[in-house]
């Protein structure tokens, strides 16, 4: 038979399986009024769901495998799909369509959850200028974050200044702040700056959590004000509606610039940073500069995704930028592809958008997102869209001879 | 329970398959109650209890043939305490037409989402939410709950340690939460304002800490004859376990959130004499006790926080749809307000800022293993 | 006794515990330059296993020394299991792809392994018996030092002692070190170079496993989110003694215990984890390497 290697592993793997997780599947003891309860019928769903996921988990390893001998270069699919420009301009017609009659065609539930995955894009194109392109490990993200969102509400809680002054300067805060971190981080590599950064983030947090007479504490500061349009009152569904049409522009706004910087000199600089430290300083370019750049210009977008935030929800407590948001915003830049623009925005969406749609699974659903997230990095390391460099070809007519 | 794991394992697969289309295709002929609150994550020990408590009403108000000849459909959702996943939950409930809302769990996820209720006219009775500040501004006419804020809590306890015990030196401790934290500071305020004794400690302790023997030295070395701790029972057990380890008899009193049976179970001896405010007489009320006793046969295990909470938050809300003879806002406002229900936290109605008026509170402490209410 | 001896064998038992943990990032990451976050799921698993093998005994009649030695050895084992498991599964596929992708594989195992534990046990704090043995000695000197800070601080001495020991003089410590140093040549003199990170693996769930008993003994409860603070101090324990390091990594640990113990003593314990990130910062400012990491030279 065809698959009897994989037929018999599997056997084993669920037998390993059911020996694993016996104790905590089936055994389950009362402590306080000194019951063990056995649940035997746990072990047939164990047993049952490793075997058919061993299968295909190797079957489909093994096929990955046997791709990556024969051709080695091999572009996925997506990724052919995504340069080729026959499809990829009216895909994009489509998509920017759909994006303009979203709000007509779906309920306020799924205009607010679209408004947050739109955040969300806005964050992760923002650390993959940190991250994808200059290749500085932030686990800290948030922080930047935390520091856009409580600009605008500290500002307008004392001295009543309204989103559209805020917006600017909760970005510019944020930047700062960004330098900020930034500078005593210059000498550290790899997962050394990965662990200060997240010190910083976990500092800002328990300081925003302790210091009740400057960010209120735990309690949070409520009754954010949303922006205004024009000094018209909206109601609630108009006003997310509006929110979702300002985060489509400001995404629209994100994605130019991210993709402008990506091929300008310094974005240039930044992969070059990502890929020899020592090497790029060797070509003449100023280390300390393109990092910091980097670190400015990553926070002043998550500053900018944090005034929104604010705006959005109305309310906000320290309990929304805690290292899991970190990790969240680093799962979409990874998964997306690093680097990679489009990659992002469809990780984006894909992070926020299903565990959301994931809810009818009530309880299961973080288990089977933390499930999402090792599979599509088991199959796919590159992530959903691995960024390929652009190429620029050097059209010369007698090339032959010049070989 | 025992053979509802592998039924899910079974149901898992045939979900995919159907992805999307299960749970909205319902009859418009159910009364639905929105459950939100934080069902994963750190803190969903405080929000699946209600989960129960509310599964167990609509069950046994749906074998009776539901209410003005309707049946109780809940929509559970979860939103891990965060105020953004909140406010997706709340719009998500409301485009659902949910009657009305038992939650949130935390206070500042209950904060961001009330805004959304209220502009869609939806009853929210909260089981676990203690802000002062939801009920006090008067912004939320459609905010309720039952459970004591933060403020009459923290003034009970502060007089009792001052008139009942006449303590002098007072550490204030609390878990840097939205609960424990909003407690503590009304703690020390009224304690510092009456004059009568000193706070000579007021500290935040890290949940989830691996160890809390720092704290306990400076509170041994601050003098205090007393702490009052404002925040749950994990870490108070922790606290006084070390405490009593280090042969420190400093008197220990807290809150709600400390007086549940599981405290004493995780503390052991070392809970022997901790005092703690709660609910009236629970224990000997015979909803309650039926209540407990509900839960341990569905489920086979002792309740969790806010259990008894959110078991009276369901029936007060069946209560006054029952009494309305509608599901209108307007009409099941003033029914909340004008009918009196038993419930396993005594005969309560709310009054007109939301909070409930009944649950009378009072002081325990506990006595051979068991809270003991004193008089 | 003062108020700052007390510090510092409170600091001295908080630093243990993250050394036991640190040691198995430490590991890990020397090996396979990898931050494996569900390390903390690891040993919250550990802490789960050993209290329900503890209360199977225990209700069989069994008490005392047996059960701990009992509840020890199978809770090690299934640790050990997990931690290889885990490799198997999200670490050993990923070997050849860049070094971002097993870091989001391990923060979607920690996700998993904690919904797994709450959904197939409870999300309620469960009270943990108090395995540690009590004795005349411990009691005698309980006025200096609680007698389970005590067994914390010797367990993990010893514990650590015997890891430095086989890594320095036996043939898989020898194998251990060499693969850290270099894969590739690992790999040419002979060393089964899967097998001698699988063992890592087992080695720090172990350890983990180890560390998951004494500090719920310590602490007295668990619930299935344990293990993800207590990762996160490990983790940052581990950098700061200098990542890869295992001298390091007890050194971190305990630098990092007494930080935090001065700290909420003489200042605040509302800061307390402040301090030691705070310190942490400090520290790689004026060392980027840890306290005892090498410095690596950089070459092109």
């Amino acid at each position: 038979m065809k698959y009897a290697c994989e037929l018999k592993q599997s056997t084993y793997i669920a037998l390993w399986f059911i020996l694993l997780t016996f104790p905590i599947m089936v055994v389950k003891v009362n402590t306080i009024e000194n019951i063990i309860v056995w649940r035997w019928i746990n072990i047939v769903g164990v047993g049952v769901g490793a075997f058919v996921l061993s299968f295909f988990w190797q079957l489909y390893l093994r096929k990955k495998m046997t791709s990556q001998q024969t051709a080695p270069e091999k572009v996925s699919i997506l990724n052919r799909l995504i340069e080729n420009p026959k499809i990829y301009r009216p895909a994009l017609f489509i998509v920017g369509i759909f994006a303009l009659i979203f709000p007509a065609v779906f309920s306020h539930y799924q205009v607010n959850v679209m408004t947050t995955a739109l955040i969300y894009v806005m964050l992760g194109l923002g650390l993959n200028i940190e991250v994808g392109l200059a290749g500085l490990l932030d686990l800290g993200y948030v922080a930047f974050y935390a520091v856009g969102a409580y600009s605008y509400a500290l500002l307008n809680y004392h001295f009543g200044l309204g989103f559209w002054m805020l917006l600017p300067v909760g970005a510019l805060l944020a930047a700062f702040f960004g330098i900020l971190v930034g500078f005593p981080v210059l000498r550290l590599r790899g997962d050394y700056l990965a662990i200060v950064t997240l010190a910083f983030a976990e500092i800002l947090r328990l300081v925003l959590e302790n210091w009740n007479t400057f960010s209120f504490g735990p309690s949070g500061i409520s009754n954010i004000p949303r922006p205004g349009f024009f000094g018209i009152n909206l109601t609630p569904e108009q006003s997310a509606i509006y929110m979702y049409f300002l985060l489509i522009a400001l995404c629209g706004l994100t994605i130019f610039v991210t993709y402008r910087l990506q091929h300008s000199r310094i974005g240039r600089a930044w992969v070059a940073l990502r890929e020899d430290e020592l090497a790029c300083q060797a070509t003449g370019i100023d280390k300390t500069k393109a990092k910091l750049t980097a670190f400015a210009l990553g926070a002043m977008w998550a500053g900018m995704a944090g005034v929104l935030f604010a705006a959005k929800t109305t309310f906000i407590n320290p309990a929304s930028f805690t290292f899991m948001e970190s990790a969240m915003i680093l799962s979409i830049v990874v998964l997306g592809g690093m680097g990679s623009i489009p990659g992002i925005i469809l990780a984006a969406l894909a992070i926020t958008l299903l565990p959301e749609y994931l809810r009818v699974f009530s309880d299961y659903r973080m288990i089977l997102f933390g499930a999402a997230l090792i599979i599509i990095m088991v199959f796919r390391p590159g992530g959903l869209l691995a960024d390929r460099r652009k190429q620029y070809k050097f059209h010369q007519p007698d090339a032959k001879e010049k070989r | 329970m025992k053979n509802d794991l592998l039924f899910r394992w079974i149901l898992i697969p045939f979900f995919l398959l159907t992805f999307g289309t299960s749970s909205t295709t319902f009859s418009a002929e159910t009364i639905k109650i929105g459950i939100a609150g934080a069902h994963t994550g750190d803190l969903a020990s405080y929000g699946l209890p209600t989960v129960k408590a509310a599964e167990l009403i609509a069950n046994s108000v749906n074998t009776k043939g539901g209410i003005l000849g309707r049946k109780i459909q809940l929509i559970i959702e979860d939103e891990a305490c965060k105020p953004e996943l909140a406010t997706n939950v709340a719009t998500k409930l409301v485009s659902q037409k949910v009657d009305a809302v038992i939650g949130h769990i935390c206070s500042g996820a209950t904060k961001a989402a009330l805004r959304t209720y209220k502009d869609a006219e939806i009853i929210v009775i909260s089981p676990s939410a203690t802000s002062p500040e939801l009920s006090l501004s008067g912004q939320y006419p459609n905010f309720h709950r039952t459970i004591a804020p933060d403020d009459t809590q923290a003034r009970l306890v502060a007089d009792f340690a001052l008139k009942t015990l006449k303590l002098k030196k007072i550490a204030v401790i609390h878990d840097k939460g939205d609960y424990g934290k909003g407690f503590a500071e009304y703690a020390k305020i009224f304690i510092e304002k009456s004059k009568d004794a000193k706070v000579v400690l007021y500290e935040g302790i890290t949940p989830g800490a691996v160890d809390y023997s720092a704290i306990v030295q400076k509170i041994k070395y601050s003098g205090a004859d007393a702490i009052v701790y404002g925040g749950y029972h994990p870490e108070a057990a922790s606290v006084v376990q070390l405490m009593r380890k280090r042969n420190m008899k400093t008197i220990f009193i807290s809150d709600d959130g400390v007086k549940d049976q599981t405290f004493i179970k995780v503390a052991a001896v070392a809970a022997e004499g901790v005092y703690a405010s709660g609910p009236k007489d629970t224990t000997k009320n015979p909803l309650a006790i039926a209540a407990i006793n509900e839960h341990k046969k569905a489920y086979g295990t002792e309740p969790g926080s806010f259990y008894l909470n959110a078991y009276s938050a369901m029936l007060a809300i069946v209560n006054a749809i029952d009494k309305a003879k509608t599901t209108e806002y307007k009409a099941v406002h003033k029914a909340l307000r004008n009918h009196s229900i038993d419930t396993p936290l005594g005969k309560i109605k709310f009054n007109d800022r939301g909070d409930a008026i009944g649950v009378g509170f009072s002081m325990y402490q506990v006595k051979n293993g068991i809270y003991v209410e004193l008089k | 006794m003062n108020f700052f001896w007390d510090l510092f064998l409170g600091g001295l038992t908080r630093g243990s515990i993250y050394a036991l943990l640190a040691l198995g990032y430490t590991m890990v990451y020397g090996i396979l330059q990898l931050i494996n976050f569900a390390h903390g799921e690891i040993y919250m698993i550990g802490a789960f296993s050993a209290l329900i093998v503890a209360s199977i005994l225990t209700m069989q009649g069994l008490t005392g020394l047996s059960v701990l030695i009992l509840a020890t050895i199978a809770t090690v084992l299934y640790a050990a299991a997990y931690g290889f498991t885990v490799e198997k599964i999200a670490y050993k596929p990923l070997r050849q792809s860049s070094r971002l992708s097993p870091l989001i594989s391990a923060i979607g195992m920690s996700i998993f392994l904690q919904n797994y534990v709450m959904l197939a046990q409870t999300s309620d704090f469960l009270p943990f018996p108090n395995l540690l043995p009590q004795s005349n000695f411990l009691d005698s000197i309980s006025s200096v030092i609680g007698p389970s800070d005590f067994i914390i601080i010797v367990t993990s001495a010893a514990v650590m002692s015997a890891l430095t020991l086989l890594l320095k003089f036996t043939k898989m410590g020898k194998a251990m070190r060499a693969t850290a140093q270099d894969q590739t040549m690992a790999m040419l003199t002979g060393v089964n170079v899967n097998r001698v990170i699988s063992r890592t693996f087992i080695i720090g769930s172990a350890l983990a496993a180890i560390g998951g008993i004494l500090i719920a003994s310590h602490v007295g409860r668990i619930n299935f989110y344990i293990g993800f603070n207590a990762g996160i101090k490990a983790f940052t324990a581990a950098v700061l003694g200098g990542i890869g390091s295992v001298p390091g990594a007890v050194l971190g640990g305990l630098v990092l215990g007494l930080a935090e113990s001065f700290g909420t003593g003489y200042i605040s314990s509302d800061y307390e984890s402040v301090f030691a990130f705070a310190l942490l910062i400090l520290i790689l400012i004026f060392k980027p390497d840890g306290i005892l990491g090498r410095s690596s030279q950089q070459k092109v």
